[in-house]
């Protein structure tokens, strides 16, 4: 009997603590090197349990090269039990390294903190490339020259938690449904798409849906993810590029399950069990030939403005805001100061290939 | 029984009848929804007096004694029939910004800015929007919490001090009043070369 009581206290205790643990705020380190990318202090070695990943439809950031890495601790597995919502382990980190010009700019730093939350960083290098500091929480403005007058600045917390946090109400403190857009099933497929802007080879050693699968590192296992590789279904390639484009470059913040979803304009390519293995649908029936809600295109004729107008490029509004950079009107509104020759190229030729019919 | 066993017991005790304490103070401190919403309603109004919402949200009129808030559009943002000519170009100088009499449009080195429609209106207003979104706009500084930054001379700094519950309470109000339909201008972005 004394024992089980004394059990029972000691549970409660180990509870508090538990509770009051988790209230520690999680601070970033103030060195990028102390936050476990490098395999020692004083050296650019990547630690080696530190994976390397290229998401197949990367988001365009002005033409910067970009690295990332992915490390889920020791033993731990990926709760995949929702396709496209996978839960992390508490302990995952994740890095993204900015290049302009061959020079790093910025890493992003990641991490899933013990009661849920997650670490929102981002660190400026300094000017001998040996080490990059915690950048403020309010962002770094203007750290490296892109184009002529044209600047790369390193985001705000907030703005960052504004594409990787779906629907949270605010940036506040406590856990909160994060999502890595780059490390997703879509994202990770083998069954690459050889037309998305930008893309990027498959490196050695580098992270897949097969590799995660082969290592038991998802939980359930998902077979299926090697059997029929998430891929965008669409009549065409070129189709299948834009939406997975439009996916990962909108879908962040434009798609149903989004604080925004109220414009109605669902972008996000979702993957779903389809038979016995996953596809992911991106239907675009909800973006040809709908009125936009809210923004209109200037100067378009009364009810012309529309998300996508087959065969008229000037009255397709993704395409206006893809193609502005003016602070009201740009798209993404955050993390680009130059416009995506290439994706305007290809969303261009869509839209002028699309009939009336479609 | 031993010593121990009365310590453990009595301890146990105690928690218990504390922790009864709490949950019955807690549910008796509990107002009724109605109570409640019409609580945070007028905290909401409070705060909007306070934090002058009126003052470029409510469009200014002539009125007999000078200038004055026009009421019957309280919170409705910049009339849609007063359509703005060109902005004056500015002096060189420390002057830096312009605004129309009604106090609801302005310009700047940022271009033009109208105030929004807070009332809530489906169409026009905050009609369609959720408490969280307006809460992340507020502290975020971005339309919606995701969208364009939130243009000059509006203070979000300021309301970014709030608290959640502040900012809940202030939308709550917003929500009570009734919609106007007025359609805001989209801003209008500054020049800007090869643009």
């Amino acid at each position: 009997m004394t024992s089980r009581i004394l059990q029972a206290i000691a549970a409660s205790l180990f509870l508090a603590a538990a509770v009051s643990a988790s209230r520690i705020p999680s601070a970033p380190p103030r060195l990028l090197s102390e936050t476990g990318l490098y395999a020692g202090r004083g050296t650019n070695a990547i630690d080696p349990r530190n994976r390397p990943f290229a998401p197949q439809y990367p988001l365009w950031s002005d033409g910067a090269e970009k690295s990332r890495w992915v490390r889920l601790p020791e033993g731990a597995t990926i709760d995949a039990r929702s396709i496209d919502r996978w839960d992390f382990p508490a302990g995952t980190r994740f890095w993204k390294e900015f290049r302009f010009g061959g020079r790093k700019v910025e890493t992003r730093f990641l991490r899933k903190n013990g009661d849920g939350s997650w670490t929102f960083a981002s660190y400026a290098w300094n000017e001998t490339q040996t080490d990059a500091i915690l950048a403020p929480a309010d962002g770094l403005p203007n750290v490296a020259e892109i184009a002529p007058g044209k600047f790369h600045s390193i985001p705000a917390v907030t703005d960052c938690r504004a594409c990787h946090v779906p629907s949270e109400a605010a940036p506040g403190e406590g856990a909160s449904r994060t999502e890595i857009l780059g490390f997703s099933a879509l994202q990770l497929s083998i069954d690459r798409d050889p037309g998305a802007p930008h893309a990027e080879p498959l490196g050695d050693g580098m992270v897949t849906l097969s590799a995660l699968q082969d290592e038991g590192l998802f939980e359930p296992a998902r077979p299926e993810f090697i059997a029929a590789p998430p891929r965008i279904q669409a009549p065409d390639a070129r189709t299948r590029s834009v939406l997975g484009y439009l996916s990962t470059n909108c879908g962040s913040c434009h798609n149903e399950d989004s604080s925004i979803a109220n414009l109605g304009l669902a972008l996000k390519a979702k993957a779903s069990p389809v038979g016995a293995g996953a596809r992911v649908g991106a239907g675009f029936s909800r973006l040809v030939g709908q009125p936009t809600s809210k923004w209109q295109i200037p100067h378009a004729p009364e009810g012309a403005s529309q998300y996508v107008t087959p065969g008229a490029p000037d009255l397709s509004a993704i395409l206006v805001r893809m193609k502005s950079r003016r602070p009201s009107t740009q798209m993404p509104p955050l993390g680009t100061a130059l416009h995506d020759k290439d994706a305007i190229a290809l969303v261009t030729e869509w839209i002028e290939s699309l009939t009336a019919r479609e | 029984m031993s010593k121990s066993r009365l310590t453990v017991a009595f301890l146990i005790l105690t928690i218990a009848l504390f922790s009864t304490m709490l949950a019955r103070a807690a549910s008796d401190a509990a107002p009724a929804p109605a109570a409640e919403k019409s609580a945070r309603v007028a905290r909401g109004e409070y705060l909007v007096w306070f934090g002058g919402c009126n003052d470029c949200h409510t469009p200014w009129k002539m009125g007999p004694k000078g200038p004055e808030q026009d009421f019957s559009r309280r919170l409705s943002g910049h009339p849609a029939g007063l359509v703005m000519p060109p902005a004056p170009a500015l002096p060189p100088g420390p002057w830096a910004m312009n605004a129309s009499g009604t106090m609801t449009a302005w310009s700047g080195p940022w271009g033009v800015s109208f105030t929004a429609n807070l009332t809530p209106d489906k169409e026009t207003g905050l009609g369609d929007w959720t408490e969280d979104m307006f809460v992340a706009t507020m502290k975020t500084g971005r339309h919606q919490g995701k969208g364009r930054a939130l243009l000059p001379p509006m203070p979000y700094f300021n309301l970014q001090k709030l608290s959640d519950e502040d900012i809940k309470s202030v939308f709550a109000y917003l929500q009570s009043l009734p919609p106007v339909h007025n359609k805001v201008p989209a801003p209008i972005d500054p020049e800007e070369p090869g643009q």
